[in-house]
């Protein structure tokens, strides 16, 4: 239940400027992605920075957060 | 359903005011208002107050009332409207509304915030409230990345570039830099505001909206009163607020503010006017990206065509359309609660003349659009001469 599948990046972003609870993870890529099962998630990107229309990955959920893995 | 008319506006000046606290700004900007009318505090027969996080940003609740009694008001019902950076602006949609129905003759209408006594951090966490918690936010959305995802999805689908987002800036600085009340009264470059600081890409500290405190208030009254208060009032022509999904991924198409152009609609109904007719307007440019949407979104332009538009200097002071000869929230600053308010107040100053060297010349009607959130909540005004 916590697989979301993969999905396409529909719109992304990298933050430099964090709220005070992720001061300490700047520079960290937001996305929004696209999954093939329907619905659009707001998550995180690991590794690689993605591009509007990439192949991403769901990785795995860290404290509730969704993370999503460019797919080589 | 009566016509309503905004009678008296009052303004502090915005910025990082360190001495002031929230109360003291928004006493001073409610008797402002009620000076510019010549009315007293006793004719004020109901208190409405647009105020985002006051709770969050200085710890003081129960505000109407607190805000209220500094200017010697008790009495009459005093109550907080809360619709993030829209929160005045409902303020001023519910309190045109009460008048408009008979309820009450002189409202006091005031938005204030008190913003600067946090750090920046804390600031961009008690701003990200007004996102969905459960979802975006807990990923580490803040607002300057949300307005970046709905650029870069802007970018992608219709082309629009970095230097069409920093001409709103530059644009917004050099009618702020003629402003008194502006928070940043200087003019920046091209270059500067391509160049600045990241905060979310692709959007640099130029394409940001300052944090700020300040306060606004308007005096409003049935239209056949008017002339007790003014000799130039204003009129509501058409008002309405509409709402939408709060999380950015919930949005079919992020690229547009549905409920800007539903509440755009409503408001040039009851107007009876099209969007080709209002002469100027301001927009909430909370950050570049917000504007070109918003002069889209309004029927200033095609979807699209907002980015063109604004680098050839349509919107400009001297343009087809001057949207924020304020300065916007871009340069006049963002007290959030205080912005839609201030909104009213500026269109208000061009309607009746005395925007001094700001001061456009088509200006017998103006607009003022006011977005809470990443566009959950809109309000927009049509305002006209009397």
């Amino acid at each position: 239940m916590n697989e979301l599948g993969p999905g396409t990046v529909y719109t992304e972003t990298v933050v430099w400027s964090p709220p005070e609870a992720y001061v300490n993870d700047v520079p960290y890529q937001l996305a929004i992605v696209q999954l093939d099962s329907g619905r659009r998630i707001t998550g995180r990107v690991d590794g690689d920075r993605v591009h509007i229309g990439d192949r991403v990955s769901f990785a795995e959920f860290r404290n509730q957060v969704p993370f999503f893995r460019k797919q080589a | 359903m009566r016509q309503v008319a905004v009678v008296g506006i009052g303004k502090t000046a915005f910025g990082a005011l360190a001495d002031r606290d929230l109360r003291s700004l928004a006493v001073e900007a409610g008797q402002k208002a009620l000076e510019n009318a010549g009315a007293k505090n006793s004719q004020v027969e109901a208190f409405y107050l647009g105020n985002f996080a006051g709770p969050s940003f200085v710890g003081q609740n129960h505000l109407a009332p607190y805000v209220a009694a500094g200017m010697g008001i008790t009495g009459i019902p005093a109550t907080r409207f809360e619709a993030a950076c829209a929160s005045s602006g409902a303020a001023f949609f519910h309190a045109v509304s009460a008048v408009s129905a008979g309820l009450y003759d002189v409202v006091l209408v005031t938005g204030v915030e008190k913003m600067t006594s946090q750090s920046t951090p804390k600031v961009t966490e008690i701003l990200a409230g007004a996102g969905d918690l459960c979802g975006e936010v807990r990923s580490g959305a803040t607002f300057p990345a949300l307005f970046a995802m709905i650029a870069r999805r802007h970018m992608y689908q219709y082309g629009t570039t970095r230097e069409q987002l920093a001409a709103v800036a530059v644009k917004n600085h050099q009618n702020g830099a003629k402003n008194p009340l502006a928070h940043m009264r200087k003019v920046i470059t091209m270059e500067q505001a391509l160049n600045g600081k990241l905060i979310a890409e692709p959007l640099t500290v130029y394409d940001c909206s300052l944090v700020s405190d300040g306060a606004a208030a308007v005096l409003i009254a049935p239209l056949e009163r008017a002339a007790e208060f003014t000799d130039k009032p204003v009129r509501v022509l058409g008002i309405s607020q509409t709402s939408d999904n709060v999380a950015l991924d919930e949005k079919a198409d992020i690229t547009t503010f549905r409920a800007v152009q539903t509440s755009a609609e409503k408001a040039y109904k009851m107007a009876n006017v099209k969007p080709s007719d209002i002469q100027f307007a301001e927009v909430h440019d909370c950050f570049t990206i917000a504007e070109i949407v918003a002069i889209e979104d309004l029927g200033f332009v095609k979807k699209g065509e907002g980015g063109p538009y604004t680098l050839a200097g349509g919107t400009c002071m001297h343009g087809e359309r001057p949207v924020n000869t304020s300065g916007g929230l871009k340069s006049k600053g963002h007290p959030v609660g205080a912005t839609g308010v201030g909104q009213i107040c500026d269109v208000v100053q061009q309607i009746r003349g005395e925007a001094g060297e700001r001061q456009v010349q088509r200006n017998s009607l103006g607009l003022a659009q006011n977005l809470g959130g990443s566009g959950a909540t809109s309000v927009v005004t049509v305002l006209g001469a009397a």
